[in-house]
């Protein structure tokens, strides 16, 4: 009985039973303390959808041996400068949102492609240099904003007629567009349909992608590079597919993030962006070598349920904001965790 | 290492390739250099102006960039959790003022209080860099972002109902947590007062360089003692020192203790000079801040010495004041300097890293040409 139970322990992980556990007991405190239950499920499904993208980036980089993307910002400004773009032209709706990702995509292929170069030529300290590379590129792009040729004045500053403003409404343009698209309710639950079938929409795309000759030689690449070379497979290109992907997705997902809270948030909005996602994927149970949708799905959902209702119920216990401090804590002690795990590998 | 190539290659080294070498080895402070200048010039600055702010953030911030130096010598890279030191100096610095204890004893006193706190956190950081050998620096950098949850939690949360603290100047209104900023007057400027003369316009701190100065001899002599030995050859190679009968995990834990010890004084200098404690930001900027000190002043994460502290805080302190201004002369518009401020000091750490990863590609390739002309 013991080792068996000792298995499953070890199957499902120890952080992620905590954190189950942590819900658990936010759940009962909730139900206990008459708060609605199915409207604290429904804000956190709206959180999964609006994050979920974001945590999916991590997936490519770390099955083709990069590590972590902590260079997420990277991607996410490519994503924001499609929605620029989109906006400037004064479309909505859904057009303003596949606008927005037609933009994107580009432009997030093309940092990418650069990014995948600069990380080949500092291996073994990808996450470190990526880390900074994200914070400067964010910094940089403060003085593009600042700069940029942008000239709807519903984006710059209504005073100067120069500069984009720090944060952007996106009613009139493609703001929650995919939030209150099938929409529907489920023991008192309302679930977004456009909202979570995008996002299982890009899983079940990447999932295929694995499937592929491309998506499994890109593993193979990052699993044994030296087997891989031997087989005839060009690791580096193989890295710089993963790197791309990856940028490509968080472009999207900042995307649907925006979307999702209907404010475009530009200057140093992005700058700690990847630390969530890197949260969230570890939570469900990636390594440093192996990620799975599967782990992107699981750990999302325990991750954003825990940070959308630690705040409504624990200010019922608690007097001040604890979630902001719970968010650090647990984050960070999660991603200190995978960093120290023997199984890390080097 | 590069000298002993040098010795092996007899008939080859022309001036050109050293001066490449030269160039490659020391590309990162020459670049900054011809920056700072470059941007000095161009924002038009007053010399003197210069000069005062040069010395003031020299003696500010050299002992937290001083900090570093032993964990890069031991092999873990650069430490960034020296935050969680100076989150320990802090600690120290908010008791004292609740003590209201003033002058130099105030300091002192606070030194003597964070050196406890700061050496069980940094055995603490040390066993939990043990288990992440080959990415301490990652590692090291969310320990400081998890230390400053835990920091958080224990001064918005703790201090008031548990930790007995009952100020109401220094809490927040609802009488649970330490207010936003601190005000330190009483050990405001404390060891800067001490003897503060001014040279051709410049005023000089002179007890904190000499503290500054006082900690360099006292790292170099330490490294030239027994457990300077061990931490160099921990450094060189992990598994060669276990052979040898190191005991390489403790070493690495005493690096990381003595570290996070001087990033605590380092930090309470830093405090007493600016005089107010952001209670919640004054920690967090330092390992980034440092560190990019210390790597422009041509420090690999492999090799630093105290000569590159000391260069390192000079130039990036130099670039750091001129470097909005000559972004504002540039481009006219003010916030445009202030965000190239922040792109700075990210960027030096990315170009730094980058820069450094290639040079080691390029010096070794070039150490294979030279081997393969010998042959």
């Amino acid at each position: 009985m013991m080792p068996r139970l000792k298995q499953t322990v070890e199957h499902i992980g120890v952080p992620r039973l905590i954190i189950a556990g942590f819900l658990a007991i936010i759940f009962v405190i909730a139900y206990l303390t008459d708060m609605s239950v199915p409207q604290l499920i429904t804000d956190s499904l709206v959180r999964v959808g609006m994050n979920g993208i974001l945590v999916l980036a991590m997936v490519p980089t770390i099955s083709c041996g990069v590590g972590l993307n902590f260079g997420l910002p990277v991607g996410v400004l490519s994503g924001l400068v499609g929605a620029l773009i989109s906006m400037e032209r004064g479309l909505a709706g859904f057009p303003g949102l596949l606008a927005a990702i037609v933009f994107a995509v580009p432009i997030a292929v093309v940092v990418g492609y650069l990014y995948a170069l600069l990380l080949e030529s500092v291996k073994g300290q990808e996450m470190m240099v990526g880390t900074y590379v994200g914070f400067s590129t964010v910094a940089v792009m403060c003085i593009f904003w600042l700069m940029a040729p942008f000239k709807n004045p519903e984006l710059i500053w209504a005073i100067g007629g120069k500069g984009l403003r720090f944060t952007l409404t996106l009613g009139n343009h493609f703001g929650k567009v995919l939030n209150n698209f099938a929409v529907f309710q489920l023991f008192g639950v309302k679930i977004s349909g456009g909202l979570l079938g995008f996002f299982l929409l890009f899983c079940l795309l990447i999932y295929l992608f694995y499937r592929t000759k491309l998506g499994i030689a890109m593993v193979a690449a990052g699993a044994n590079p030296v087997f891989a070379r031997s087989a005839g497979i060009d690791v580096r290109q193989m890295k710089a597919v993963g790197v791309v992907l990856s940028t490509v997705l968080a472009a999207v997902g900042i995307i649907i993030y925006a979307q999702s809270y209907g404010f475009l948030q530009l200057y140093m909005a992005p700058l700690m962006m990847a630390f969530p996602a890197v949260a969230a994927i570890l939570i469900g149970g990636a390594s440093l070598q192996k990620a799975t949708i599967s782990n992107v799905i699981i750990g999302t959902i325990l991750f954003q349920t825990l940070l959308t209702t630690a705040l409504p119920v624990t200010s019922r216990v608690i007097q001040g904001d604890i979630s902001e401090v719970a968010r650090l804590i647990i984050s960070n002690g999660m991603i200190l965790y995978a960093l120290t795990r023997p199984t890390g590998g080097k | 290492m590069t000298q002993t190539h040098d010795k092996t290659v007899e008939s080859r080294p022309t001036v050109s390739l050293d001066m490449r070498r030269m160039i490659l080895t020391n590309g990162v402070p020459i670049l900054f250099l011809v920056l700072s200048i470059t941007m000095a010039l161009v924002a038009g600055l007053n010399i003197t102006f210069l000069l005062n702010e040069v010395v003031t953030r020299l003696g500010r911030n050299s002992l937290l960039v001083l900090s570093l130096l032993i964990p890069v010598t031991a092999g873990m890279g650069l430490n960034f959790s020296i935050v969680i030191g100076a989150m320990a100096g802090q600690a120290a610095a908010i008791a004292v003022t609740y003590w209201r204890i003033t002058g130099v004893q105030g300091f002192l006193l606070a030194c003597l209080l964070s050196t406890p706190i700061a050496a069980i956190a940094g055995w603490l950081a040390g066993n939990v860099l043990n288990r992440a050998k080959g990415r301490e620096m990652i590692t090291s950098m969310i320990l400081g972002f998890f230390a400053n949850g835990i920091y958080q939690l224990i001064f918005l949360f703790l201090v008031g109902p548990i930790i007995p603290l009952k100020d109401p100047a220094m809490l927040l209104p609802q009488g649970i947590g330490v207010r936003n900023t601190v005000d330190l007057i009483n050990i405001s400027q404390a060891l800067d007062k001490i003897w503060r003369p001014v040279i051709g316009g410049v005023r000089i701190p002179v007890v904190t360089l000499l503290v500054s100065a006082g900690m360099c001899v006292l790292i170099g002599f330490l490294l030239k003692t027994k457990i300077g030995q061990n931490l160099r050859a921990v450094g060189q190679d992990m598994h060669i020192a276990e052979v040898m009968g190191i005991k390489v995990d403790k070493t690495r834990i005493i690096a990381m203790i003595l570290s996070t010890v001087i990033a605590g004084w380092g930090q309470l200098i830093f405090l007493q000079n600016i005089g107010t404690l952001n209670t919640y930001n004054s920690h967090e900027q330092v390992g980034m801040f440092s560190i990019a000190a210390l790597l422009v002043g041509g420090a690999s994460t492999r090799r630093a010495t105290i000569w590159h502290a000391i260069a390192g805080v000079i130039l990036f302190h130099t670039l750091f004041v001129v470097s909005p201004l000559a972004g504002q002369r540039l481009f006219g518009v003010p916030q445009i300097g202030e965000y190239f401020r922040v792109f700075v000091a990210y960027g030096i750490i990315a170009v730094a890293l980058a820069l450094h990863a290639w040079q080691g590609r390029q010096v070794r390739r070039q150490e294979i040409k030279e081997a393969m002309l010998t042959e």
